[in-house]
């Protein structure tokens, strides 16, 4: 299950730091192990749609939580929200997917050495964290209409 | 330090559980270090459960045939032995569900009782130390495994009482420095752990009794933890009432067990009401049984209350006594084992003095989740995270701990196999 990207992405975590300017900050905690992370989405609007200008973050928690973080962060910063939200949807399945589903690594990249994860029931929410508290972010933002937070 | 070897034949004991034979993983043998989450049942409790239902089934205490007498001698039979294990009387222990629900039993006495006498309800002398509100407290412990606090917070938060608590020092003991201040005559309730499921700390008893006693506080101890694994007596703990769980002592799972004084117990209103529990039913009205009939509503869990009866049985031939020091045996050689790992931190009591069989740890650089994976891998099975006491890691200022805890089927290769693999993890994850 811990593929070396994992422990790569564990050991240097891209896009860690909480960031201004953002739109949304969002606090999220897993209450069976108390893995939790903080979350800032910065947006940016354009008529062809809405883009994800930045994604940074905190928290703490295993190895599993934290690299997924990271790996999202690469993955959906500089997309669009509409993009974005499809590789979170691939990615959702290929951890509820027990081991069984074939992930497509044009889609996920990186994302793809979480693949052993799905086997492990028991870590499949520390990989989705990051993930389900960017969705919530990412919605908040959306019906706030995109207002921009300076601290 | 000496320690002196077990006089437990665990591997015999050992054939008695078929799961303890079990290959997990890639064929590991199975390490089950996980007995404080729940433990694992010998034969003897797993036959005694199937013959009840292959020969003696029926429903207890409503029955003219003779299958029902079969079950209700059975039944009863349990309720006596149970009760005998922690040196009370039949008629004091009640089944319930599980531990929680027996706490939740005693909180809800005080919520209905309150909420009774708030409309009209008269109450007797004994009844009324059941009445709560404003200007009351209930006192619990930063200690405390959620089941003995939640239900205390929610009854506060209905009554209006003031939920207050004692803290734990840095070495995971509770601090008594203000039991006086803390624990005063606007007391009504002391709630507090025996035996820590995440800390192992065995608290002092007499001390705390002493003191609720003074202001005529009611006394719950929570012994899920020190019933299965120490000899134990609900008459020297100081309690007015004792909860503990028959799944983590060798147990089904389904059954629980409370234990009142019978004046407390007789001065409580129920909490789950329906058939069984009544004396006459009408329609505009009915009244109660007498305890424990009075706190059983419904078809009980026979066959589990059968299986917990044959667990007490298991235990009472091994003898508790022989129990305890294999635990405190096998705690010494572990806190010797893990304290020898650079990085390795032990949250709690480090001495093995007062303290029971459940060790948490931290391991510097590698997250407890993590540790628990690799040593899963390994085979060994212990708990992560905050082990329904969040209260006790924020103290400690961590996120969670990797938890071990022994019983009588585990021996000197576990542990060893346990501080092997915490060695591997941290070479794994290239913290040594």
């Amino acid at each position: 299950m811990y593929q070396e990207i994992i422990l790569d992405h564990y050991k240097r975590p891209n896009g860690r730091g909480l960031r201004e300017p953002f739109d949304v900050e969002v606090h999220h905690v897993n209450p069976s192990c108390g893995d939790e992370i903080t979350l800032r989405v910065r947006l940016a609007h354009h008529e062809a749609g809405t883009r994800v200008e930045d994604i940074s973050y905190d928290g703490q928690g295993c190895s599993i939580s934290q690299a997924s973080a990271s790996v999202m962060h690469d993955l959906l910063v500089g997309r669009s929200v509409t993009e974005g939200l499809e590789v979170l949807d691939d990615f959702t399945t290929l951890m509820q997917g027990r081991g069984t589903v074939e992930p497509d690594e044009d889609v996920l990249g990186d994302a793809v050495a979480f693949s052993g994860v799905a086997k492990y029931p028991a870590r499949v929410k520390c990989a989705l964290l990051s993930w389900m508290a960017w969705k919530d972010a990412v919605s908040q933002s959306v019906s706030q209409g995109g207002l921009s937070h300076h601290d | 330090m000496t320690l002196t070897a077990s006089t437990l034949d665990v591997a015999t004991l050992k054939a008695d559980f078929p799961i303890l034979s079990r290959t997990v993983r890639h064929g590991r043998r199975l390490v089950y270090l996980d007995s404080g989450a729940t433990s694992q049942k010998p034969r003897q409790v797993l036959d005694a459960e199937r013959d009840f239902y292959e020969q003696h089934n029926a429903a207890v205490h409503r029955g003219a045939h003779q299958l029902a007498e079969e079950a209700t001698d059975l039944y009863e039979s349990a309720r006596d032995r149970i009760a005998g294990f922690v040196g009370a009387h039949a008629p004091e222990l009640v089944f319930t569900k599980n531990a929680t629900e027996s706490i939740n039993l005693v909180a809800y006495a005080f919520s209905n009782t309150t909420a009774k006498a708030d409309h009209g309800a008269t109450l007797t002398p004994a009844q009324e130390r059941f009445r709560l509100g404003p200007g009351d407290d209930v006192v619990v412990t930063e200690m405390e495994h959620h089941s003995n606090l939640v239900p205390w917070q929610e009854l506060c938060a209905k009554t209006g009482a003031t939920l207050r608590w004692l803290g734990l020092t840095d070495d995971g003991r509770l601090d008594l420095s203000d039991l006086d201040e803390v624990i005063t005559e606007r007391t009504k309730v002391v709630a507090v752990v025996h035996q820590s499921n995440i800390l192992g700390t065995i608290n002092p008893l007499p001390r705390i009794a002493e003191r609720a006693g003074q202001v005529s506080a009611l006394f719950v101890l929570d012994a899920c933890q020190s019933v299965p694994h120490q000899p134990f007596d609900v008459w020297t703990t100081g309690a007015d009432i004792v909860a503990w769980s028959g799944h983590k002592m060798l147990g089904p799972t389904g059954i629980g067990c409370l234990w009142g004084r019978p004046d407390v117990l007789d001065a409580m209103p129920p909490f789950i009401t329906g058939g069984s529990m009544i004396e006459v039913v009408r329609l505009e009205g009915s009244t109660y049984a007498p305890p424990p009939t009075r706190f059983e509503a419904g078809v009980p869990m026979t066959a589990q209350a059968v299986g917990l009866g044959a667990a007490v049985d298991y235990l009472n031939v091994i003898g508790m006594d022989r129990v305890a020091a294999h635990e405190h045996y096998l705690t010494g050689l572990a806190l010797d084992g893990l304290s020898s790992l650079p990085g390795v931190r032990v949250i709690g009591p480090e001495d093995n003095v007062d303290r029971g069989g459940a060790i948490s740890f931290v391991v510097d650089g590698v997250h407890p989740h993590d540790v628990g994976q690799v040593l899963d891998d390994q085979g060994v099975a212990v708990r992560t995270g905050h082990h329904c006491a969040w209260p006790v890691v924020r103290r400690y200022g961590i996120p969670a701990t990797t938890r071990a805890t022994f019983y009588l089927y585990n021996d000197e290769a576990d542990i060893e196999a346990l501080v092997d693999a915490v060695a591997y993890a941290q070479r794994f994850f290239k913290v040594t």
